[in-house]
């Protein structure tokens, strides 16, 4: 048998009255990975923050290489050879990668820091697990995905012999988290043991020796990864079978939003360059893409927020490259940020402020300058009821929503005032299954309601599940769209790695 | 330790802070009134007396709290918007030079209330006027307000010593740096006879009525809040931050303004550099006790009142400096911002 190097051993703990683990019992072998798969709300971080000691437990007890943990002690934990990477990095951005690294590692009174030593050390650690970091670079300046590293390796460098990750694909774009799977399969050779918290099927798949599934704060499974599938994972995780909508074929009408040329510099960078594409009356054109390559030019543009240096956008005929985002409001676009909390909604605000905040100044909601109060919170009470918003009411603060509920919020201010083109950037984007799915809905619904949609999305199965057409985006250039049922994974692959370029030339 | 963030912030806890805050400050200040030699709740009970103890004390302390509560609410307004604005000491000064100036010549045609009445538009103007330069700095050149109107302090303390030596000095008044007076019959009408109370806390206390329901009920106020709390997702919404913030430095620098017309209309008649003791920096105090609700900011300009008011003739009985009230509005801001910090986060181990 196999060695136990961490068990959690029967985890109880409640806030108020809410109980976000019962009787959680589970273990962690010696190099193996184990994924930890539930919802949203679930349990899951509750559950590794007991295990680190930033919660103490109400009952039960954690036990590493069959030793207890005195609870509620980080440094316990750390001493045990317990590393833990944060969804939410911790690291600072204006120190180095050595200096985030050595941090809260060695005595602040030593009067010379053993940065020498240390240096050879990342070097050696990062050598030996296939991390590649530059000890010098400035954090500000790394990428996500080579955040994450600098952060496994700092755990690395505190001696952890079990590493605990938090939604670490969270952040990143596809191909980085399939270099970060890798990269931990190598670590387990090396002796380490994994223990991955996700809510994403396909990466629970790919990336575990073995599945624990936690619904409403309980163990309800445990499966090896090779004998189950991912339709059997996403039963157990939802406690029913969860269907993702799927678009069926219908004509689509007259075109809608045309982009001819659009060429955009954001910061400095070329986001946008020369980009075509039009989208008609009941149809969803697809954006796919590794992130970083033009995607969030292209929504600050069909947002109102940025200005194209040349090319025009016009709306069944009419320019509006150059319009606000409230006259873009004005003129029926809809548009879904691609960050809910930064963009998409004013979170110490209540749900009724942020229902309405796009259309105070409409005659509806307010008169000579003042709002309408009872008519906006109506407002606000009719989109909780038609878009099945839960867990709130008008005067709920909006911060205290989950993502999926605030992303239907934003969905529906949107689609209530019936928009004739809806942006949507990222819509499921942290999602669970059960609100990908209700956002999938309302957003097919849209279209067969006539509404032509522009979805910018890097989940593939999500693309080619709802789009009609897709285009690539790759360096901030279209491809030409590919009709969707032509789309199969293996050409839209090329087509995100920019292939369409070479065949044009050729 | 570690702090954790509240998942929300409970509405009671938002009203017991600033009375937590006041008697921390007050346990604090004990100390300094021990090693002063004196008992403190002697101390404490001479404060109230001195602000409270006669009809004349109560006229004062309320005559105090008249400017403070326009100051308090100019920085409250400013501060929700995530403007900085500490130049309310200028503005306040500003408005009182306009009223001053103008208010001498003005004479005849317009009947009195009316004359008042323009002489607090074109004060309101004039600090309007003085946070709408650095406030537009920052949208173009992201100067930090916070420097510049700070700084504006002291440049126009110092115009106004150029105009009460010069241009606007009073030839009536023997010689002292004191502006010439507005005209007797433009004086706000005193509120109690035979005290210094005057009509101008009615004033004030309608500018916080207005402030109140611009920011809750209007358009104009859901945006600027939401610009203040999320500035990126109000942007997003379409609020045009930049024409907002403007308005919102108009106001918050019109409500400076009418405290120095109201100053000056009021109590004094004049200018002097010495016209303010302060009521513009105060009120940054008095809008943070508030938690920047404008009403709050009533309660707290009255606090901050009885503390000047009640030190100095408790000052005069136990012969503990009156500084202490310096060190009470101070240290109360302090024990304000770490009570903030309590309503939103908690300790954890």
């Amino acid at each position: 048998m196999m060695q136990r190097v961490l068990e959690l051993n029967r985890i109880t703990k409640r806030f108020g009255g809410l109980t976000a683990n019962e009787d959680v019992t589970l273990h962690l072998n010696q190099g193996e990975i184990l994924a930890l798969l539930g919802e949203n709300g679930a349990g899951k971080t509750t559950l590794m923050n007991i295990l680190f000691g930033h919660y103490t437990a109400d009952a039960g007890e954690v036990l590493v290489s069959g030793k207890v943990l005195p609870p509620g002690m980080p440094r316990a934990a750390i001493a045990a050879g317990v590393g833990m990477v944060h969804q939410h990095f911790t690291l600072a951005a204006n120190l180095s990668v050595l200096e985030n690294i050595i941090i809260g590692s060695e005595p602040l009174w030593r009067p010379d820091s053993r940065s020498a030593a240390a240096r050879a050390e990342i070097l050696g650690i990062a050598r030996t697990f296939g991390l590649p970091v530059n000890p010098d670079a400035r954090v500000g300046d790394l990428s996500v995905g080579e955040r994450q590293r600098v952060e496994i390796v700092k755990a690395l460098y505190r001696k952890a012999r079990i590493l605990i990750l938090d939604e670490p694909t969270a952040v990143l774009a596809r191909p980085e988290a399939e270099q970060l799977f890798a990269t931990l399969r190598g670590m387990t050779a090396g002796g380490l043991s994994i223990l991955f918290i996700s809510h994403k099927l396909h990466e629970v798949m790919a990336a575990s020796d073995r599945v624990v599934v936690l619904r409403g704060g309980k163990v309800v499974a445990e499966r090896r990864t090779a004998s189950t599938s991912p339709a059997d994972l996403a039963e157990l995780m939802v406690g029913r079978q969860v269907v993702r909508p799927r678009r069926t074929a219908h004509a689509t009408g007259k075109p809608v939003l045309q982009a001819r040329g659009l060429t955009v510099t954001d910061g400095g960078k070329r986001g946008l360059d020369a980009a075509d594409f039009t989208v008609c009356e009941g149809e969803i054109l697809g954006i796919v893409g590794v992130s970083g390559n033009g995607q969030a030019s292209l929504g600050r543009v069909l947002s109102g927020l940025a200005r194209p240096q040349s090319g025009t956008l016009t709306l069944r005929g009419r320019d509006i490259t150059r319009l606000s985002p409230r006259d873009l409001i004005r003129l029926g676009i809809g548009r879904v940020p691609e960050d809910r909390h930064a963009e998409g909604v004013v979170g110490d605000l209540p749900v009724w402020e942020n229902a309405v905040l796009e259309r105070l100044r409409t005659p509806r909601l307010s008169r000579f300058g003042f709002v309408r109060r009872a008519e906006a919170r109506a407002c606000a009470a009719r989109l909780i009821d038609r878009f099945d918003i839960r867990g709130a009411g008008p005067e709920t603060r909006t911060r205290l929503l989950s993502g999926g509920n605030m992303q239907k919020l934003i969905l529906g201010r949107n689609l209530a005032a019936q928009p004739g083109f809806l942006l949507a950037n990222q819509p499921t984007r942290g999602l669970d299954e059960g609100a990908i799915a209700a956002v999938h809905a309302e957003l097919l619904a849209a279209r067969a309601g006539g509404a032509a949609i522009l979805l910018i999305s890097e989940d593939l199965e999500e693309a080619a599940g709802l789009s009609d057409r897709i285009q690539a985006i790759v360096k901030g250039r279209l491809s030409q769209p590919v009709p969707a049922d032509r789309a199969d994974a293996r050409t839209l692959g090329l087509m995100m790695a920019g292939v369409w370029e070479v065949r044009d030339a050729v | 330790m570690r702090f954790e963030r509240r998942a929300d912030v409970s509405v009671p806890a938002l009203l017991v802070a600033p009375f937590a805050a006041i008697l921390v400050s007050l346990a604090l200040c004990a100390g300094l009134i021990v090693a002063a030699g004196v008992s403190p709740l002697t101390a404490y009970a001479e404060m109230l007396r001195g602000a409270y103890g006669s009809r004349l004390a109560v006229t004062e302390t309320f005559t105090r709290a008249t400017p403070l509560i326009l100051t308090g609410l100019a920085a409250a307004v400013a501060f929700r918007a995530r403007l900085w604005n500490i130049g309310g000491e200028g503005q306040l000064y500003m408005g009182a030079l306009v009223t001053a100036g103008l208010g001498h010549s003005m004479t005849g045609g317009l009947p009195a209330p009316l004359a008042v009445a323009l002489l607090m538009v074109a004060s309101m103007a004039a600090g309007a006027a003085l946070l709408a330069g650095p406030a537009l700095l920052r949208l173009r050149f992201g100067v930090d307000e916070v420097v510049t109107t700070l700084l504006m302090n002291f440049i126009v303390i110092l115009f106004v010593g150029l105009m009460v030596e010069g241009p606007l000095k009073d030839p009536m008044a023997f010689g002292w740096p004191q502006s010439v007076p507005v005209a007797a019959g433009l004086r706000l009408p005193d509120l109690v006879p035979r005290s210094r109370l005057h009509v101008g806390l009615l004033v004030a206390l309608l500018a916080v009525a207005v402030v109140w329901v611009v920011q809750m009920r209007t358009v104009f106020g859901a945006e600027a809040r939401a610009a203040g709390l999320n500035a990126r997702a109000a942007a997003f919404a379409g609020v045009p931050l930049g024409r907002t913030l403007m308005l919102v430095a108009c106001l918050s620098g019109g409500l400076a303004g009418l405290a120095g017309s109201i100053e000056v209309l009021g109590p004094t008649g004049y200018v002097t550099t010495t016209l303010s003791p302060g009521f513009g920096y105060a009120g940054i105090v008095v809008a943070m006790l508030a938690a920047l609700h404008p009403v709050g900011v009533v309660g707290a300009a009255v606090f901050v009142a009885t503390v000047f008011v009640g030190a100095d003739a408790m000052s005069r009985a136990t012969g503990v400096p009156s500084f202490i009230a310096d060190v009470i509005m101070s240290v109360s801001l302090l024990a304000m911002l770490t009570a903030l910090l309590f309503t939103t986060y908690r300790v954890r181990r």
